[in-house]
């Protein structure tokens, strides 16, 4: 059974697969019918360790959009609140008949535990600080969408990258998809295996902004920091915070994005938040799109067409 | 593979096919031309232009990809899709004239009806095909044909378009291994080649 539980199992063809079925399934949104029959019979399990709006309902949306029967299982108020581990919510998943497994947990790896636990294909929907591919690839598509192209692109990821799982899963896709990323944070903010990530690295964000086509703004993950990282939070607005002027300094056609939830005021200002060069919602329009091709490509045919074996 | 229709003759057929449209349709009046992918699509078009040249009429046209309807996707690993592009003025009301290159178990056709009930409500559905080689395995008939061509569950029809394929031609060969259509199915798990090569994406369904 293939899975996706990092963009580095995805090749560019792949990836390009993905974004393009991801495409003709945007039309599905338009429509009066905002349904398929494809995943009828099938059932998916939204498996939620920790708190998420945004990506479970993205997720359960596409699922309902493509048929599939949709389970929500949050770890508040279930087994896990009792004390049940992984393994056991995943062997009781299992007898269930699911399909499909979507996994959030605040453990790095938890997904690819998960993966050899259960028969069914496993998205990886963010596991701690690790990986979060599908956040990626709707990123990549609508940057796609935006750009016109990926290749070339010079993209800037700003903020807390040592506590992102989007800031790496979307340094490897995007280095896949021929894309040039540089990350900028404080130096605390940097994860120490850096070096072997293809990317380059800043510590000036005044200096990159010019020169970068997609800038990308990064939550401060206050609730994963139990060391200081920075000296006050209005020092680190101060010079990694993307304001006015700052937006000023941006080419005329760079694009703004940021995975949410924002905090405004802290990495972002209001004005830069509001502007039409941000695809915060756009952002999340594509992500039931892009979700929605993942499930398709994993659940629909006789075995999955994308992802890790 | 040996040619059963050549360039010109795919030309006059098409062309035939239009005026017969013209006929049934008293005009084209509310005619809506949706191609399925990946051959339908530029047949539609050929139709389109045909129609226009003849009553100086622009007819729309787009594609409907059916992909997500087929009856068949648990047989392979989830394939690419088609693209899907519906005329402006949608489909309600319309008569639709769903446009393939092959009719052949008429699977296809019935994926298609699917589809269009779930963008709208057409006044009428018409079925054009380049060729109809028989053997289907459901209760649907084309309403314009261009050649009837009766074949050999064992034989495969491969339709090549200038558009697609470089050039124009309808090639009937021998046996792809399987016999029925339902065998067609799983003989080509994967993607459809883009260029006809895989043997008999097209008539597979």
């Amino acid at each position: 059974m293939r899975h996706l539980l990092s963009t580095a199992d995805l090749g560019h063809d792949e990836a390009v697969l993905i974004l393009d079925t991801a495409r003709e399934l945007a039309q599905i949104g338009e429509r009066s019918v905002k349904k398929l029959p494809t995943l009828r019979g099938r059932t998916v399990v939204n498996l939620f360790y920790e708190d998420s709006t945004r990506t479970r309902t993205s997720f359960e949306l596409a699922a309902k959009r493509l048929s599939a029967d949709v389970i929500n299982f949050s770890a508040k108020g279930s087994s896990v609140a009792k004390g049940e581990s992984l393994k056991d919510t995943a062997l009781t998943l299992q007898a269930m008949g699911a399909d499909g497994v979507v996994v959030r947990h605040g453990a790095s790896g938890a997904a690819h535990r998960l993966a050899n636990w259960v028969d069914g294909s496993v998205v990886n929907a963010g596991d701690g600080t690790h990986e979060h591919p599908t956040q990626a690839l709707l990123d990549a598509y609508t940057m796609r969408e935006r750009m016109g192209r990926l290749a070339g692109l010079r993209v800037a990821i700003v903020g807390d990258v040592l506590h992102s799982r989007v800031a790496r899963s979307n340094v490897l896709l995007l280095h896949t998809l021929g894309a040039e990323v540089t990350l900028v944070a404080p130096p605390t903010l940097v994860p120490v295996s850096v070096g072997t990530w293809p990317c380059q690295v800043s510590y000036d964000l005044d200096e990159v902004l010019p020169k970068s086509d997609v800038v990308m703004m990064l939550r401060v993950q206050a609730e994963r920091m139990n060391e200081a990282f920075f000296p006050t939070a209005r020092e680190y607005s101060r010079r990694y915070g993307l304001d006015r002027d700052r937006f000023a300094l941006m080419g005329e056609d760079a694009v703004v994005m940021h995975p949410g939830p924002m905090v405004r005021g802290m990495e972002i200002s209001a004005e830069v938040a509001d502007s039409p060069r941000a695809t915060v919602t756009r952002q999340v329009a594509n992500g039931v799109s892009v979700r929605m091709a993942v499930l398709y490509l994993l659940l629909g045919g006789s075995e999955p067409a994308i992802g890790q074996r | 593979m040996r040619a059963v229709l050549e360039g010109p003759e795919i030309g006059r057929a098409l062309t035939r096919i239009a005026h017969e449209v013209l006929e049934r349709t008293k005009g084209a009046e509310d005619v809506t031309l949706l191609g399925i992918p990946s051959r339908g699509a530029p047949l539609a078009r050929r139709l389109a232009e045909r129609i226009e040249q003849v009553e100086s009429r622009t007819v729309p046209c787009g594609a409907l990809d059916i992909t997500m309807y087929r009856d068949d996707l648990h047989l392979a690993p989830a394939r690419a899709l088609g693209r899907t592009d519906i005329p402006a003025e949608g489909i309600d009301g319309r008569v639709v004239v769903l446009v393939d290159d092959v009719l052949f178990s008429g699977r296809t056709v019935r994926a298609a009806l699917d589809a269009l009930n779930d963008l709208g409500r057409p006044r009428a559905v018409q079925l054009a095909v380049l060729v109809d080689r028989g053997h289907r395995e459901l209760p649907i008939r084309a309403d314009y044909v261009g050649k009837n061509l009766p074949t050999s569950l064992r034989e495969t029809v491969r339709v090549q378009l200038e558009e697609t394929d470089g050039r124009d031609a309808v090639l009937l060969g021998p046996a792809g291994g399987q016999a029925a259509p339902a065998e067609a199915l799983r003989r080509s798990a994967g993607n459809p080649g883009p260029g006809g090569e895989s043997t008999g994406s097209e008539e597979e369904n």
